[in-house]
C-alpha cells in the first residue's frame, strides 16, 4: 500500500464582489484547496491501482475540511463544488482517475451529504498547467446558475513524478447569474439532478 | 472606500518536502491580491494621487488579508513584497502609483516592523498575466534565505480598464536555504539592509 507523500499545498480563496453589475449584498467566495502529491506508479505501467484510492481518503477529508474552514466554517454555506486533478509527465490519465472516489466522498462526508454527482476533470501536464475545474451545485446538478469553474494551477507542479490533486467549494451562483434554467429554490433533491 | 474592487483572490502555499527532503517546520506565504478598476484607464492623467491614495488603503487591507490566510500572528511575519499588473487600458506609471508612494507605511503599521524596503515588481499585460511577487525579509533586506518569489495569476484579470494589486507575506524563507549570506538570527535591524 504506498503511502501518500505531499510536497506541497496551495489553497486558494476568491470574494467576487461584482463583475460589471450591481454588486450582490453578499459576495461569491470561491475556495480551492490543492495538494501536490508523489505519482507512487510513475514511470512504469502498473496494473494494480485501485488500492491507492483507500489511501488517498484521509487527503480527500483534510482538503475538504480545509475548504469549509476557507469559507468561514460553516459547511452550510456551500451551494457549488468540483474536483480536478493534473498528472505529470511520467503518469498516465488512469492515475488522476484515483481521485474520483476519494474526492468526491470527502466531500459529501463534510458536506453532509450532497445528493449531485461532482463535476470533474483531468488531464496530463507539465509543471504551470492549469486545469478549469467545472463546478455544480451540489445536491441537483442541472441548476443553471450553479454552472461555473475555476481555474488553478502551480507554477511548480506537477512535476514529473507528481500528481496535482484539487477539491473546490463555493458559496453560490455565478455573480451576476440570469440565463434562466432551474433555479436553486426550485431543487426537489431526491434523483442529484433536479 | 476609495478602490471599486472587482475581487480579492488569497493563495497560500505550504512546502512539505522538497527532493524527498522533510521541510520542518513546513515553508509558508500567502498572497492577497485585489482586482480594482482604474480610475485613470484610457487616457492620460497627469496627477495620480487618487491611485495613491487607493495603494494606502489596499496596503492595508490586502496585509491583512495575507496575514489571516496564513493564521499567524502579523508580529511573527518574516518576508513580504509587493506587485501590480496593470491592464491594456492603463500605463505602467499607474502601478507605480499605487504601489510606491503611500503603500508600504500600513503594511509596516499591519505587521508591527518592517525596516527593509518592500522588493516589488510591475508590468503591464492582459487577462491570466502571470505576477511574480519578489520577496525579501521584511526587517533586513539582505538576509539571504529570505530571497524568494511568489507567482499569482488569475485567469479573468486584469480587463483593459482594471489593475491587479498584490501583497505576500510569509512566516519563512526558502524550503531549504543553503547558500551562505546573512542569515536571520544575525539581523541587527537598524538600517533595513542587514
Amino acid at each position: 500500500m504506498p503511502e501518500v507523500r505531499i510536497r506541497k499545498k496551495l489553497s486558494i480563496v476568491e470574494e467576487i464582489f461584482h463583475e460589471g453589475g450591481s454588486p450582490p449584498a453578499i459576495p461569491l467566495r470561491r475556495a480551492a484547496a490543492l495538494a501536490v502529491i508523489h505519482n507512487p506508479y510513475a514511470g512504469q505501467y502498473v496494473p494494480e491501482i485501485a488500492s491507492f484510492m483507500d489511501d488517498l481518503k484521509p487527503l480527500g477529508l483534510d482538503m475538504a475540511r480545509s475548504l469549509v474552514i476557507s469559507l468561514g466554517g460553516d459547511a452550510k454555506v456551500v451551494e457549488g463544488y468540483g474536483k480536478g486533478a493534473i498528472v505529470g509527465s511520467a503518469g498516465e490519465l488512469e492515475h488522476g482517475a484515483l481521485w474520483h472516489v476519494p474526492g468526491g466522498y470527502a466531500m459529501r462526508e463534510v458536506l453532509g451529504g450532497a445528493k449531485a454527482i461532482v463535476a470533474s476533470t483531468k488531464k496530463v501536464g507539465g509543471p504551470g498547467t492549469r486545469l478549469d475545474v467545472p463546478i455544480t451545485h451540489i445536491n441537483a446538478s442541472y441548476v443553471r446558475s450553479h454552472f461555473d469553474a475555476m481555474e488553478i494551477g502551480l507554477a511548480d507542479s506537477p512535476r514529473a513524478d507528481e500528481i496535482l490533486l484539487a477539491l473546490i467549494m463555493t458559496t453560490g451562483q455565478r455573480i451576476h447569474a440570469r440565463v434562466g434554467g432551474l433555479k436553486a429554490f426550485e431543487i426537489k433533491g431526491e434523483d442529484g439532478l433536479r | 472606500m476609495k478602490a471599486n474592487i472587482r475581487k480579492i483572490a488569497t493563495f497560500v502555499e505550504e512546502t512539505q518536502t522538497e527532493m524527498g527532503r522533510k521541510v520542518d517546520p513546513p515553508t509558508r506565504r500567502a498572497a492577497a491580491v485585489a482586482v480594482i478598476e482604474n480610475p485613470c484607464a484610457g487616457k492620460y492623467v497627469e496627477d495620480l494621487s487618487e491611485l495613491t491614495a487607493i495603494g494606502e488603503e489596499l496596503g492595508e487591507l490586502l496585509t491583512q488579508r495575507a496575514v489571516a490566510a496564513l493564521g499567524i500572528a502579523a508580529n511573527t511575519a518574516e518576508s513580504y513584497g509587493k506587485a501590480a499588473a496593470v491592464g491594456e487600458n492603463g500605463e505602467i506609471e499607474h502601478a507605480a502609483a499605487i504601489l510606491h508612494p503611500k503603500l508600504g507605511t500600513p503594511v509596516r503599521k499591519v505587521l508591527g516592523k518592517g525596516a527593509a524596503l518592500i522588493p516589488s515588481s510591475k508590468k503591464r499585460g492582459g487577462l491570466g498575466v502571470v505576477l511574480d511577487i519578489p520577496l525579501g525579509h521584511k526587517d533586513a533586506a539582505f538576509v539571504r534565505s529570505h530571497f524568494d518569489g511568489m507567482e499569482v495569476r488569475i485567469n479573468d484579470a486584469p480587463r483593459a480598464n482594471e489593475i491587479m494589486v498584490a501583497i505576500a507575506v510569509t512566516d519563512s524563507g526558502r524550503p531549504l536555504p543553503r547558500v551562505g549570506g546573512l542569515t536571520k538570527d544575525q539581523i541587527k535591524g537598524e538600517d533595513g539592509l542587514r
